[in-house]
C-alpha cells in the first residue's frame, strides 16, 4: 500500500469517487457551522462593532489562497519527477480554487478596510503580494489554457510554477522591503501565542475558536473542489481519448 | 557560442530585426508621460525615475518574443537544440544577445531621456546604474517567458501576462535604488539586493528555459 497507487486514474476514480460526497457534506456543514458560529453568536468587538466578524471569511479564504499554490507547486514537482498525470490535473484543477480564493480574501479585505482604515485599498505589503499572488495564477491558468497538447501544456505549467513560486517568494519580501504594512501581523495561529509565553495581543480565543471551524471548513471545501476538478479533468481527458478511438476507427 | 551571439546580434541590428524600434517605444513612452500628468517639472520630477523604469521594463518586454520564434518558425531552433552546444548555454547567449541589443541602449538612452522628464540632478547616476545592473535580469527572465511561449501561435499577450508578474522585485528594487539617489538616500542596500537578483536569474534561468524549448521542440 503506497500512495502512488492513486496515480492510477481508475484507483483515484474509484477512492475519490468514494471520499468526494462524503468530504463534500462535511465541508458544507463544517463552514457553515464555523461561519454561523461566527457570524451569530459571537460578541462584537468594543472597537470594531460587527465588522470584526468578517475574519470568519477573510482569514479562511486567505490561508486556502496560499495552501492552494502550495499543493500545486508540491503536485507540479511529482508531474515532473514521477510523470503521474493525475497529478497534473490535480494542479490544474486547484488553480480556479485557489484564485477564487485570493479573489475572496481581497474582496472580503477590502470591504473591511473601508470602515476601518478609512480606505478600500492601501499598498500594503500582504495586499500587495495577494494581488501578486492572484496575477501569478491567472497567468498560470491562461498558459494551461493557450496549449492544445495535455501533456505540453502540463510540462509547461509545471516548469512556470516552479519558477513562479521562486518569484513569489522573491516578491513577497521585496515588498515588505517597498512598503509600510497597514494590515496587522500573524495573530492567529503563533507559537508563543498558543503557550501563553508571548505578551503580544492576539485574536482571543471568543473569536480564534469558530475562525479554526471555519478554517477546518474551507480546507475541506478545497479538498471537496480539487478533487471533484480533478475527476472532471480525468473524464474529459477519457472522452478525448474515446473520441480519438472513433476518430481512427471511422478512418 | 560566440558565433551565435554574433549571428543573433547581426539578426537583430538588421532590417526586419526590431532593432532600435525598442529605443523608439521607449521615447514615445516618455513623451506621453507629460501629456498625461501635465508638463509642471516639479510633478515630472517627482515621477521621472519610476517613469524610466516602467518605460525600460515594456520596451524590453515589447521585443522579447523576437528571441526564439523566428528560430522557431524556420527550424534553426531544431539544429540549435541538436548541436554540440548545450541548450542551456544557447538560452543565455540569446539573453546575453536580447540584452546588448535591447538593454543596453535603453540604459544608455535613460540619462538623455531623464533630462526630458527634468530628473533632480543626483538621481542620473543611480538611475544609470540601477537600469544597468537591473535590466540584464529583465532579458534573462524575458528569455525564459519566450521559452515557455514560443510553440503558440499568438503568445505576445500571454506572454506578457506570464513575464510582467515575474519583473514585479527588479523593478521593485531597481526603482527603490534609483528612488533613493534621486533623495540623496544611501542605495546600498536596494543595489546589492538588485544585483543578487540579477546574478541568480543570470545564473538559474537558463537551465529553466532550456527545459522549456526542450518541452517546446518534443
Amino acid at each position: 500500500m503506497s500512495l502512488w497507487e492513486y496515480a492510477n486514474p481508475v484507483k483515484f476514480m474509484a477512492t475519490s469517487g468514494r471520499i468526494l460526497p462524503a468530504c463534500a457534506v462535511l465541508a458544507g456543514l463544517v463552514t457553515l457551522v464555523g461561519v454561523c458560529w461566527g457570524f451569530f453568536a459571537t460578541p462584537e468587538d468594543y472597537k470594531q462593532g460587527a465588522t470584526v466578524k468578517i475574519i470568519f471569511i477573510h482569514v479562511p479564504a486567505a490561508m486556502m489562497a496560499i495552501n492552494a499554490w502550495a499543493m500545486m507547486l508540491v503536485a507540479s514537482l511529482i508531474w515532473v519527477v514521477r510523470r503521474h498525470h493525475v497529478s497534473a490535473l490535480a494542479a490544474k484543477a486547484a488553480a480556479p480554487v485557489g484564485v477564487a480564493m485570493t479573489l475572496i480574501a481581497l474582496f472580503t479585505g477590502a470591504v473591511w478596510g473601508q470602515p476601518m482604515w478609512g480606505t478600500w485599498w492601501a499598498w500594503d505589503p500582504r495586499l500587495t503580494s495577494f494581488l501578486i499572488l492572484f496575477l501569478f495564477y491567472l497567468g498560470y491558468m491562461a498558459l494551461w489554457a493557450a496549449i492544445d497538447d495535455p501533456d505540453t501544456a502540463a510540462d509547461l505549467t509545471s516548469v512556470l510554477c516552479l519558477v513562479g513560486s521562486v518569484f513569489a517568494i522573491l516578491s513577497r519580501y521585496a515588498v515588505n522591503f517597498w512598503n509600510q504594512g497597514l494590515h496587522q501581523g500573524a495573530s492567529v495561529l503563533r507559537a508563543g501565542a498558543v503557550t501563553g509565553s508571548d505578551t503580544e495581543e492576539k485574536v482571543s480565543n471568543v473569536y480564534a475558536l469558530p475562525l479554526f471551524v471555519s478554517m477546518a471548513g474551507f480546507f475541506l471545501l478545497f479538498l471537496a473542489l480539487v478533487l471533484m476538478g480533478t475527476r472532471t479533468e480525468i473524464r474529459a481527458r477519457r472522452i478525448k481519448a474515446l473520441e480519438a478511438r472513433a476518430r481512427m476507427a471511422d478512418a | 557560442m560566440r558565433a551565435l551571439l554574433l549571428r543573433d546580434m547581426r539578426l537583430a541590428v538588421r532590417a526586419g530585426g526590431g532593432f532600435g524600434l525598442a529605443l523608439a517605444f521607449f521615447l514615445i513612452v516618455v513623451t506621453l508621460v507629460p501629456f498625461a500628468v501635465g508638463p509642471q517639472p516639479e510633478v515630472l520630477g517627482e515621477i521621472a525615475a519610476g517613469v524610466l523604469w516602467i518605460g525600460a521594463l515594456l520596451a524590453c518586454l515589447l521585443s522579447l518574443d523576437r528571441i526564439f520564434a523566428l528560430d522557431y518558425e524556420d527550424g534553426s531552433l531544431d539544429l540549435l537544440a541538436t548541436a554540440p552546444v548545450p541548450l542551456e548555454g544557447v538560452t543565455a547567449v540569446k539573453a546575453l544577445a536580447h540584452w546588448l541589443t535591447t538593454g543596453l541602449p535603453l540604459v544608455l538612452a535613460a540619462p538623455v531621456l531623464a533630462v526630458l522628464l527634468h530628473l533632480p540632478g543626483p538621481g542620473f547616476l543611480w538611475l544609470t546604474v540601477s537600469l544597468a545592473v537591473g535590466t540584464p535580469a529583465l532579458s534573462v527572465i524575458g528569455c525564459f517567458g519566450a521559452a515557455l511561449t514560443v510553440g503558440l501561435k499568438r503568445g505576445g499577450l500571454l506572454l506578457s501576462l506570464i513575464v510582467l508578474p515575474l519583473y514585479v522585485p527588479v523593478l521593485i528594487f531597481g526603482a527603490e535604488v534609483a528612488r533613493r539617489g534621486v533623495d540623496g538616500l544611501a542605495v546600498g542596500t536596494p543595489l546589492a539586493l538588485l544585483g543578487g537578483l540579477t546574478a541568480g536569474a543570470v545564473a538559474l534561468l537558463p537551465f529553466a528555459a532550456a527545459a522549456a524549448i526542450r518541452i517546446n521542440l518534443r
